[in-house]
């Protein structure tokens, strides 16, 4: 029970006061820009875009900048924003295969055509601090290659699934748009385009952690990563004042495509399943996470046994958006005053009942 | 009626103009003669756009995630309406591109503004996008085979 409690004012307009003083720090420490925080810490920005369904890296940079650093927070900010735009409509369908291509790796055929492209990547690097960060200076220019990569590179699993050994993923276009969870609730069963829509805005800890949690054994799906790229990808709409459709620009994004344990039944023969995961910007952890937990989910219409925490849709998909759960978690520190109040009084009547009854029974033995 | 290669055309200006940018837009229409009147008949605005992507890539609709997106709707001194839709919250930005979107349209105005404006803005996109692959190219493994004993 919440009771309007008044009185904070002053108390509250001074605590954000005092935030705004901390926020900017030592003000002798040069303060941060936006287009420092978007060129300089991007990564911290690609997960604020993709966890607040909003891709603008000058929005998220700003969120960053006003929430402090703290990412869900700035998530929590993005997510507010969006809900004072007008929505001009929904983009054609990417063509992750038209990417202009920084990265792209296959775990699973060593010579795919294109060849293994490692990008900007922190894999490999010893994690040892580099104490030479602390310094200011620029960085040598990364060497160019004489002959660059082709415009584009075609996926890995499409290109060499001639044998027909790996499940494909066939459009299916009909009438009816995918469900969209910025209008509709959750509804259960899940299919398929509210869970990818659920999950590609899902916490990358809680993600991360269910996606662990199948490859040591709870709800084990033998997972290959059969392809992650990184880079721009055009975006197309169809404006209702042309009627034709035309590129708004592009954006960053990073895919993972999974290729799991095999299946098979009276009518498919046996075949590699997979799992799909995307993030805005370059996010490969939350890629793969999510093409863990999106094949989990699967077990179901796979016809496996669905008996762990990351195949349970309800479990998963109720408890993945990290601004409702801090939403939720956070409301215990505002005032419960009543509430406890009327706790208070159960417990004191209890206690004296509890008493009363060990009085009397002493008494009875007594006589 | 516009023919299928008018539409095509336009298709091209628009991606193109869409990933300049505003300081290369803004010079152009400086320089444009004689200087261009236009009315704005839908001021720049903006909103989101639902960014649909595909299971598997391939496989059914999904909705991803938004992103901001400006528009601006003006009318040349013809009478030819100019569309911008640009990613991104540069309101000016938009309002140029629907600019050069409608003078783009008219025959007296097109083969120079094609050649100073347009042309550059994909020289410039190509470089970026060459630049990129090349770097990409040279992080490209050559795998070799350690022969063992013998």
């Amino acid at each position: 029970m919440y009771v309007a409690v008044k009185g904070g004012e002053r108390a509250i307009a001074n605590a954000h006061a005092w935030l705004a003083e901390e926020r900017r720090g030592d003000p002798d420490v040069p303060e941060l820009s936006i287009a420092q925080i978007r060129e300089q810490q991007r990564l911290a920005v690609d997960r604020v875009m993709t966890e607040g369904s909003l891709y603008d890296p000058d929005l998220a940079a700003l969120a960053l900048k006003q929430a402090r650093g703290d990412q869900v927070e700035a998530i929590f900010l993005l997510r507010a924003y969006r809900t004072t735009l007008p929505r001009f409509g929904s983009s054609l369908p990417l063509d992750t295969g038209g990417m202009c291509v920084r990265r792209r790796v296959s775990a699973i055929f060593k010579d795919v055509p294109g060849g293994q492209v490692l990008g900007p990547t922190f894999d490999y690097t010893h994690r040892l601090l580099d104490f030479a960060l602390a310094a200011e200076g620029d960085p040598a220019p990364a060497p160019r290659a004489d002959a660059p990569l082709a415009e584009t590179l075609p996926g890995v699993i499409d290109v060499l699934n001639r044998e027909g050994l790996i499940e494909t993923e066939a459009a299916s276009d009909n009438a009816l748009p995918p469900p969209d969870l910025t209008r509709e609730p959750l509804r259960f069963p899940a299919a398929r385009a509210m869970r990818l829509q659920n999950l590609a805005r899902g916490d990358e800890g809680f993600l991360l952690a269910l996606g662990y949690s199948t490859q040591r054994g709870y709800g084990r799906n033998h997972p290959f990563a059969g392809e992650i790229r990184y880079g721009e990808v055009a975006v197309s709409f169809v404006p209702p004042e042309l009627g034709f459709e035309i590129e708004l620009g592009d954006i960053e994004l990073t895919e993972c495509q999974m290729v799991n344990q095999f299946a098979g039944s009276k009518n498919e023969p046996p075949q590699f399943t997979r799992g799909y995961g995307v993030s805005f910007g370059h996010g490969e952890r939350k890629a793969m996470s999510m093409a863990l937990v999106d094949r989990a989910l699967r077990a179901a219409e796979l016809g496996e046994e669905t008996d762990s925490p990351a195949q349970d849709a309800e479990f998963v998909l109720y408890h993945s958006d990290n601004v409702e759960a801090q939403g939720f978690v956070q409301h215990l520190k505002l005032p419960h005053y009543v509430d406890f109040q009327s706790e208070l009084n159960v417990v004191r009547g209890m206690r004296r009942a509890a008493a009363e009854a060990a009085e009397a029974a002493l008494a009875e033995a007594a006589e | 009626m516009a023919t299928q290669t008018d539409t095509a055309r336009r298709q091209r200006h628009l991606a193109v103009l869409a990933r300049a940018g505003r300081g290369l837009l803004e010079d152009a229409f400086a320089l444009v003669q004689p200087a261009p009147r236009y009315e704005v008949v839908k001021p720049a605005e903006t909103g989101l756009v639902m960014v649909r992507g595909r299971a598997g890539g391939t496989g059914g609709q999904f909705n991803m995630g938004e992103m901001t997106v400006t528009r601006c709707v003006v009318r040349s001194e013809q009478g030819v309406i100019g569309v911008g839709y640009i990613a991104g919250r540069d309101r000016r930005k938009a309002e140029l591109v629907a600019v050069f979107d409608a003078l783009l349209q008219d025959p007296s105005r097109s083969p120079q503004l094609e050649r100073e404006v347009i042309a550059p803005a994909e020289q410039r996109r190509r470089e970026r996008q060459a630049a990129i692959r090349a770097r990409a190219a040279a992080t490209r493994v050559d795998f070799f085979t350690v022969m063992r004993g013998e």
